[in-house]
Parts: structure tokens; sequence; C-alpha cells
């Protein structure tokens, strides 16, 4: 159980939200030249990190709006919270 | 390395000193510098590998490597529930070869699994349910299974403590039964597997973690661990949730995401319930242990996680759920509650397969069924490594289902509890 602070409402509590999963797995752009390994990927496949996990919620109880976060899924530490269709605050952290 | 046998004479002889003299039951070996095989996970499922391989396919220079202590991990955690009645006919093979097995397993083990067939009832709370449950109950009766179907009254005098009330906010309408199902003695599992395989050569190599693994061109050839550098004709991953982390270790990226699934126990009481309940409505599977305790579950956190710890809103629904079923247990206090990490294929059925990397094998994704499937996955596990290629049983369950589209959606099959 931990809090999760919606860009919108501010910190609420875990059950308030729902789970939508890994984050940034982007629809195909080609749907119709798609060969069915390429289906496959992005459907079925994740990556399931044992750490940083980049994964979307929706705040289902209050404001509806679906936004992104990253949680460590061993600590369920959240490192960043940020809009739908930022770039991840962390990333210029990671590559330095 | 045959091991003395564990009878009631051995028993009487060990107790004239103390039961202080009891020979190990498997040795702690130092790892060898190479194996014909290598099983990562020293669960029921890695060990029941190895005991097959040795077993059914001559091969006994095998390594099963554990991080922690043997059943550790997901077969020390899970709520001992043994079933085959699936809808569907790839796992019911599976599942019922499983079951097959399991009879018989205490005497082949010489080990006492405390399998107990008790019966699993399987209860419908609304109109719905009970079409499903008719057509499961016909569809398990085609493919050779036991299965019953119970009216309200039958429920009642078949587990007298269940509420058969028709005004209870769910009342319970019907149920399917399987007599053959129960439960089984977890750690007993992999302590009996252990021990037989030990005995036919097998080394079993605890408190090591396999942090990466080597290969050549495709081909795998051995695995980096705490211990060192082990050799290995094939690789073959066994680790229930940390299957997608091991993976990782040759660049496969798998359909699978790891979840918690929590589990508790309610202090002792004198015998009430002689069978197992599941609801898949309001959602608890509940038996009695051989010390009273109530064991019981239910279904999954929605997020991903690899924390083994448990949460007290999912506490709350599953006492609420129990309640409902089981009025008399409202003033039980709960003793221990924990947290296993399941790893869960979009479809709900597992992954036991050759993979595209050489001499690279996966067992996983078995979501919250993988105790019951323990046997069955072992045997057919085994088969795959030593053949290359899968038995017919296991066939159904391979990776590339994700990318021809044949999936088993056992998610509407099974409920959301195994």
């Amino acid at each position: 159980m931990f809090l999760i602070e919606c860009p919108w409402c501010g910190p609420r509590d875990e059950t308030e939200f729902a789970y939508g999963g890994e984050a940034h797995i982007e629809r195909p752009r080609n749907p119709d030249k798609l060969s069915d390994d390429e289906w496959a990927a992005y459907l079925f496949l994740r990556t399931n990190p044992k750490g940083a996990h980049r994964e979307r919620w929706m705040h289902a109880q209050g404001c509806r709006r679906w936004f992104n976060v990253e949680r460590d899924t061993v600590s369920h530490v959240i490192r960043a919270v940020y809009k739908m269709g930022e770039t991840p605050p962390t990333d210029a952290e990671d590559k330095a | 390395m045959a091991k003395a046998r564990y009878s009631i004479f051995s028993l009487l002889r060990n107790a004239r000193d103390y039961h202080e003299n009891w020979p190990r039951a498997w040795r702690s070996p130092d790892p060898k510098p190479a194996y014909d095989v290598v099983i990562i996970g020293g669960g029921g499922h890695g060990l029941a590998t190895a005991y097959y391989l040795a077993k059914e396919h001559g091969i006994a220079n095998v390594a099963v490597i554990e991080k922690g202590w043997l059943g550790g991990g997901n077969t020390g955690r899970n709520t001992t529930i043994v079933r085959s009645n699936y809808l569907w006919d790839e796992s019911a093979g599976i599942y019922e070869k499983s079951l097959k097995l399991w009879e018989g397993l205490t005497r082949e083990l010489n080990f006492n699994l405390m399998f107990s067939q008790r019966g699993v009832l399987s209860l419908a709370h609304n109109q719905h349910d009970l079409r499903e449950l008719h057509r499961r109950v016909n569809a398990i009766r085609l493919n050779g299974i036991d299965s019953d179907f119970l009216s309200p009254a039958e429920i009642k005098a078949f587990c007298p403590i269940l509420n058969t009330s028709p005004n209870a906010r769910y009342p319970i309408v019907g149920a399917s039964l399987q007599r053959r199902g129960g439960v089984a003695r977890h750690d007993a599992v992999a302590w009996g597997y252990a021990r037989a395989a030990d005995e036919r050569g097998v080394d079993i190599i605890q408190n090591c973690e396999v942090t990466g693994i080597r290969r050549e061109g495709n081909r795998v050839v051995g695995v980096e661990t705490t211990r060192g550098y082990i050799r290995a004709g094939k690789i073959a991953s066994a680790v229930a949730g940390h299957t997608s982390v091991v993976a990782a270790m040759v660049g496969l990226r798998l359909p699978i995401e790891s979840h918690p699934l929590q589990a508790l126990v309610s202090e002792p009481l004198k015998p009430v319930l002689d069978t197992v309940i599941m609801s898949n409505t309001v959602h608890v599977y509940v038996s009695q242990s051989d010390r009273g305790e109530l064991v019981m579950g239910a279904g999954i956190e929605a997020h991903t996680s690899y924390a083994q710890r448990s949460s007290l809103h999912t506490i709350e629904d599953m006492m609420a759920a129990i309640i409902e079923l089981i009025p008399i247990v409202s003033r039980l206090r709960l003793m221990r509650q924990w947290a296993g990490i399941v790893d869960v294929c979009p479809d709900a059925s597992p992954i036991l397969s050759t993979t595209p990397v050489e001499g690279f094998y996966v067992n996983g994704g078995w979501g919250t069924g993988g105790f019951k499937s323990t046997p069955g996955a072992g045997w057919c596990y085994a088969h795959t490594i030593a053949r290359d290629r899968p038995h017919p049983l296991n066939e159904p369950f391979a990776l590339e289902r994700f990318t021809t589209g044949h999936l088993i959606d056992e998610h509407g099959a099974a409920g959301v509890a195994h």
C-alpha cells in the first residue's frame, strides 16, 4: 500500500487509483504492415523489471485522468510522477 | 547413494535415540565446474524437474541452483490447493497429468506429502456463475476428469459451515465439486523431490544466486553465480516470480508480468472445515490446515511488484469475503500474513517451453496456479529439456503461442482464483 501523488489532486491512497501497466509502449503507426512477431511484441512482451519501472496510473476515484509514474518494484518508492506525453524527468539523471 | 527408507520401523529406531541421529535428507555439495543441465530455482518445480530428468531420461549430471533455501519462494507461500478441473483441453491435460502423479507421489518419493483428497468446492452466486459452472462441469467430464454439480441443499450437507441462506448478500446457488482435489503439504513437496533427486545423483546447491548467463553465439554455455562460474550444457529456468529477470540475462523479453499474491492464516480452531472452498465472485479460497488454522488466499495486486509484502486493503477485501461465506469466523484473529511474487501471462496460462536461445528453457508464468502443477510441470519440463522439444502435453504452452495467437485463455475458465 502506498501514496501516489496525482499531478492534479495531490497525494492520495493507492486504492483510489487504477493501474495501467508499462508506460511508453507506442501503438504501431503502420498496423497493416506489421508481422506477427511485431504484433506479439507490441501486444504481449513486457520489460517487467526488478527495480525502476515506468508505468501508467489513472486516478479512478478522483480526477479520472491518466499519468505516468516511475516506481521501484522492490521498494515501491516513487521516483517521479509526470503527465502523459512528457519526457520522464529522470531521463537526464539516468544519462548523467 | 541409496538412502535408508522412511517407514514406521525407521521412526521407531530413531525414537530410541531421541531422533538425534536421522541422516541428512540430501547432501550440500560444492558446485562442480560443469553439468549437463543446470536448473535455476530450487522450488518444487525445479526439484521435480531434476528428479524426472534423472529418473525418466537418465540425465543425472544435474545441478539445482537456489539463491535462498529449498522451497523458500512460492513453494512455501501458496495455499497448497491441488485440483485439475480446468475448462480448456490443454489445461485439463497438463493439470490432470499432475493430479495423477500427486496420487502416487508419497509412495514414489517415500516422503509423506500429506496429500489429502478432501475435495475442492467452487461456489456459484448468481445465474451467470451457475451457467458457467454447468458448462465447466460438463466440459471437465468430457475430458474424463471427475466433476460433480451440487445444489444448495447438497452444499449445506457437504459443508455445513457455509452460509447457504437465500437472504445472504451473495447467495450460494450451486457449486461444482472435484472430489479428487484437495491439499498437500507444500514444504514436503520440495523436500521429498530434493531427497529423491539427490539419491539419483543430482547436486542441490543452496545459497547460490545466478547473476548472469554466458553465451557463445546463440547457445548458452554456463551460469555466473555468487559461488563462481559453472559450465552447463543446458540451462533451465524454474524461478516462479523472477522468470523475466532470468530471461533478461539471455536478452529475452517475455509476455510476463510479476504481481504480489497474498495469503494468511487464522489462529487455530477445532476442525470445522474438511474440504477446500473457492469462490470467484466474492473472491476468496479457504481450507483448514492440520494445525487447525484457516488458510486463506485471494487475488493478485493489480500493480507489478517484486516486494514479497502484503497490503492491508487486500486483506480487508479477503476478510469481507470470508465472513460473507462463513459467518462463524467473524471473531477469529489472524496469525500471519505474507505474499509471494507470481508471474502472470496475458492468457493466465503458463509457459513451459524451449526458447529462441539454444539450450535455454523456460518454465514460468504459472500465475496463481503453480503449486498444483508441480509434479506434472516437472515431468513435462524434464522431457522438454532432455529431448529439446516439448511433450504433447506441454506443446500448447510454448512461447510461440503469443505469435500464432493460439492463446489458452484461462482467465474466464479458472476465474481468478486458483
